[in-house]
Order: C-alpha cells, then structure tokens, then sequence
C-alpha cells in the first residue's frame, strides 16, 4: 500500500473520531457516535498491516496478533462485568494503559532512530515519555483510591511539596538531557523519575477531586498519542490524539465548573493540608434516626418529594428499587422528581446512567440548576447514599475542602431524610452539619435494604 | 510529482492545529449527563495507539525493542477495545427500551 493511499484510508479513520466525538456529545446520537469510533479504530488498525511493512507480511506478526489477542481477552471481559459502581476506576485504568502503551512506543522508535532522530523527533519522544509515564502511574492512584484499595483521602507526607517540585525538577532535568545528549540510559532514567512524579502528583488528590484529574490524564494520554504520532510521521494518530487532547481538556475544564473548582486549586493543593475542617466537635453529637416506618409516612403525606441520589445508590445497586418507590409514590399523587447533582457519584453523570439502567424517565431527572428554586416548595427530600454534594459547609465554611461547590439546597426542604451506611462522611471526608439538623430523620443501613423495607412499609399504610 | 506542495513537518503542524480546534468545537456544547460516556469514548479513542505498537513492533530488532513493544500492543489493545465496549455499556443504559421495563417490573411485581 503506498503512503497517500495508506494516508488516505488514515483520514477516513481520522474523520471517525471526529464524528464519534460529536455523537458522544449528545444523547440521542451517543451510541452511534461511539460505535463510529470503534469503526475508526478498527479500519486503522487493520489498515497498518498492509501498509507497515510495504505490503508484506509484517516482521513478528504471529507475535503481533497473539499480543493483540491477549490485550482483546483482557480487556472485553473486563469492561463487560465491571459494576457500574466500578466504572470509573476501570477508565481511569484504560487511561493509564493506553498512556503506557504511548510511552513504550516513542521509547521503542526512539531507540530504533538512533543517531537519525532528529531534534524535533527526540523533543517529542521525551515529551511522549514523561507524559506517557505520568499518566500511566497517576492513573493506577487513581484506580487505586477509586476502587478504595487505599485511601481515598489527600494523603499528605513529609516535605510533600519540595518532594514533587524536587520530581518536576529531575524529570525536566533529565528530559533536557536526553535532548542534548541522546542515548538510551537518560530516556529509561527519565522514564523512571516520570513514573514516580506521577504518584507523587496525584497522591494529594482529594478523592472529590479524582474524577477532574481522570479527566485531565485522559487528555494528557491524548496528546502523548499526538506526539507519538508525529514521531512516526502518522498524520491518522496526530488526528487521533489531538482530538482527545482537545476536547479532553475542553471537558476537564467543564467538569472543574460544574464542581465549582478551578482546575489550578485542583492540582496544586486546595485540598491539601486540612481535610477534616469541623469534624472533631462534631463526632459525640445526637442525631436523629428513623423506621422504615417513620419515612413511609414522611413519604406518603408529602406533596412534593425530591430523590437526591449519590454514590451509596450505585454501591448499593438500589436504583431499581429507588424506581419502584418513585412509581408507588406518583400512583399515591405524589409529586416526585430526582435531583441530579452534575457530580454524585463518583463522575459526573454517573447518577443519569444509572438510573436510566432502571429506565427512570427522562424528565424526572432535574439537574441542579433547575431544582434548587424547588427546594422551598418541597415536602420531603430523600438523600439516597449522598453527602458532599448537599453538604451546606460549601457554602457557609469558608476553607473547608468542598467550598465553593455549587451543591444542591437540600437544607431548604421542610425534611429530609438521609439513607446512610453509617456516620462516616463523604468521599471528600468533610463532616455534614445537615446530619444533625432538627428536621432531618436517618436511616441507617444498605440504601437498598432500607428502601425496600419503606416501599413494604408504604404498600403497607 | 517533482514539487512538494508543503513540506512534511508544516503539513503535520497544519494537521495537529486544525485538529484542536475541531476538538475544542465539537464537545463544547456537551449537558454534564454525558461527561461520563464522553470521557470515556475519548479514552477508547486514543487506544489507537495500538497503530503505533503495531509499527514499531514491525520495525523491532532486539530483544529489548521487542518486549516493549510487545507490553505496548498488549495495553494499547485492552484501552481500545475495552474503552469502546465499557462506552457502549455506559450508553445502552440511556435506551429505556420497553422490553426490559416490562420484565423488571413482572419481577417486582411477582414477589408480591
């Protein structure tokens, strides 16, 4: 196949992409856009076997395909069982492959040039490595706090800042070397320094806050791609990978908005320092629990009530269940609606595809700004399994982590009833004063045992 | 041809340019609902990287290179390919299909 043609077939792949981002940017064409990028991606990566090689059978390609078999039976099944609980983790850890994969691939065309490499060529390969390495290791934290195999909290240590201004140093130092110098030992060495830089990066995050940097390393993978690309003088992979650099960052910035965070504060330290503003005067103080009972008659003479889900919905699996009493309470001529905050859960938008898996109607779901004004004029606000995102510390304890956050205005509502597994506060880990509110009820428990247990006790009255 | 029109590197410049503005422009109107499945249809998007792992793989002599390129097939595929299924996953649950509202609710309507 000769280069124009190859090329050619390239820019129809490229073409793709753009369109599957376009489709992935609304709801009636999201699966179709996402299944021309699939497209996209197939045709490109059958098309480099005839081309790579001059149109003969590739060097090592049994090797090549059995690889490409292995990583297809790893990943399917994988993406095919994860929980929707467990999305997230599993794009932060897609993320963090793929920015490994841009890594190893510059280090490889890199020590495949040689002397040959011009300058630009070895600018962009230790561009591809350092960002590559970053976002591979920033995103296994990432999967790592996500999947709460450690702490979801910011975890500060020692001389925490010096020790990553000392990491950025030594990985620009040592990328400044293999520009100027060449050889194979600065780039590994470099690669090396990037890899801990990305831990050290991302360690301080506080777990609110993980979604904005997913976000931003699937970005940063984006260009690491671009540059691979360029590398390989591959005009199908500079497409490719600015397309997701740019709207990466477009979407990272849009997710910092809707969380009322500037992107800055974000990554260098606003969570950092103290995570827990109040929580110490709070821990012996009386709250008020509930029955199942004593909701079901909350619930049943209210004329308006609003759903409030949250990532205790998602780890509960509860969003059939949270259906069914949404369906009991409209049958009794109970105004319901779901107040979707744009970040419950644990990214945004996670509470619209859950609960859609239990084909809540569309227009029941309200976002923020929209239900707000409401909340004066509601009965009853149910809080399923959610706390930072109608923590009233937001916007009344200035220095607290989540300051500044829009959150949803629970704390107008007549009452509000919190499904709770415990007192442990939310991911943020930020004490919630609404707990203790007079007109607030608890309901200890797994957000989908207590709801069955109301809906029973509401079939009941 | 004799004459170039643009010489290869300003013809990659134009491309990658070009590229971020048709990124910026086409997700800059997304509702929060689909940040998710966008974030990771993009995620999916960049696996193609895949493309590269398959050439420098071709092109590799040493054991070294060969390794590496190995792992870099191996990631690069588990990002493209479970990218764009977990994509699909997070979306099919956006069609409320009559079917499946009909049997979920004969579920929970048996137990009674």
């Amino acid at each position: 196949m000769s280069r124009d043609m190859y090329d050619l077939i390239g820019l129809i792949a490229g073409i793709c992409f753009i369109l599957a981002l376009k489709g992935l940017s609304s709801p009636k064409s999201a699966r179709r856009g996402n299944l021309i990028g699939a497209l996209g991606a197939t045709i490109a990566t059958i098309i480099v076997f005839f081309y790579a090689n001059d149109g003969k059978a590739l060097n090592n390609q049994p090797l090549i395909l059995g690889a490409i078999a292995f990583g297809v039976l790893v990943g399917v099944p994988a993406a095919r069982k994860v929980q929707m609980t467990q999305m997230p983790q599993l794009v932060a850890l897609f993320n963090g492959v793929g920015g490994g994969a841009a890594a190893l691939v510059a280090i490889v065309e890199y020590l495949k040039l040689g002397t040959d490499a011009t300058v630009a060529q070895v600018v962009a390969t230790v561009f591809t490595v350092i960002v590559g390495s970053v976002s591979f290791s920033g995103s296994i934290v990432t999967f790592l706090k996500l999947q709460e195999l450690m702490t979801t909290r910011p975890v500060i240590f020692p001389f925490g800042r010096q020790l990553i201004a000392l990491s950025a140093i030594s990985v620009l130092a040592t990328g400044s070397w293999v520009i100027a110098s060449g050889g194979t030992s600065p780039l590994l060495i470099n690669a090396l320094l990037s890899l801990v830089f990305g831990i050290l990066f991302v360690l301080p995050v506080g777990g609110a806050d993980v979604p904005i940097v997913i976000s931003l390393l699937n970005a940063f993978t984006g260009l690491t791609v671009a540059a691979s690309g360029y590398v390989l003088e591959n005009t199908m992979l500079i497409i490719a990978g600015t397309l997701v650099g740019a709207s990466g960052t477009i979407l990272t910035r849009l997710m910092a908005q809707a969380m009322g965070r500037s992107l800055f504060g974000t990554l260098f330290g606003a969570f950092t320092a103290k995570a827990s503003a109040g929580s110490d005067s709070a821990q012996a103080r009386p709250v008020k629990s509930g029955s199942p009972d004593d909701v079901a008659i909350l619930l049943n003479y209210a004329q308006r009530v609003v759903i409030v889900p949250g990532f205790g919905l998602a780890v509960a699996q509860a969003q059939h269940t949270v259906r069914e009493l949404a369906d009991l309470l409209s049958s009794k001529g109970v105004d319901v609606a779901y107040g979707i905050h744009p970040v419950a859960g644990r990214m945004p938008g996670h509470m619209n595809v859950l609960l859609a898996e239990a084909n809540v109607p569309y227009e029941q779901l309200v976002e923020m700004e929209e239900i707000n004004p409401t909340f004066p004029q509601t009965d009853v606000v149910l809080v399923v399994g959610a706390n930072d995102v109608v923590n009233p510390a937001a916007k009344t304890t200035p220095g607290c982590p989540i300051y500044g956050m829009p959150i949803l205005d629970v704390d107008k509502a007549g009452n509000v009833i919190f499904l709770k597994r415990s007192m442990r506060p939310g991911f943020a880990g930020i004490e919630n004063e609404l707990l203790y509110d007079a007109k607030t009820t608890l309901l200890f428990g797994d957000a989908k045992e207590s709801l069955t247990k109301v809906v029973s006790a509401l079939k009941a009255l | 041809m004799s004459t170039e029109i643009m010489s290869t590197e300003l013809a990659l410049l134009a491309i990658f340019l070009l590229s971020i503005f048709v990124g910026f422009e086409v997700v800059s109107k997304v509702s929060t609902t689909l940040h998710t499945p966008l974030m990771s249809g993009a995620n999916a998007i960049h696996g193609v990287i895949l493309v590269g792992a398959i050439i420098v793989a071709d092109h590799s002599k040493t054991t070294l290179e060969l390794t590496l390129s190995t792992i870099a097939i191996v990631l690069a595929t588990i990002n493209m390919v479970g990218g764009f299924v977990v994509t699909d996953r997070m979306l099919q649950m956006f069609k409320g299909k009559p079917k499946e509202k009909k049997k979920q609710s004969d579920e929970a309507g048996g137990q009674n």
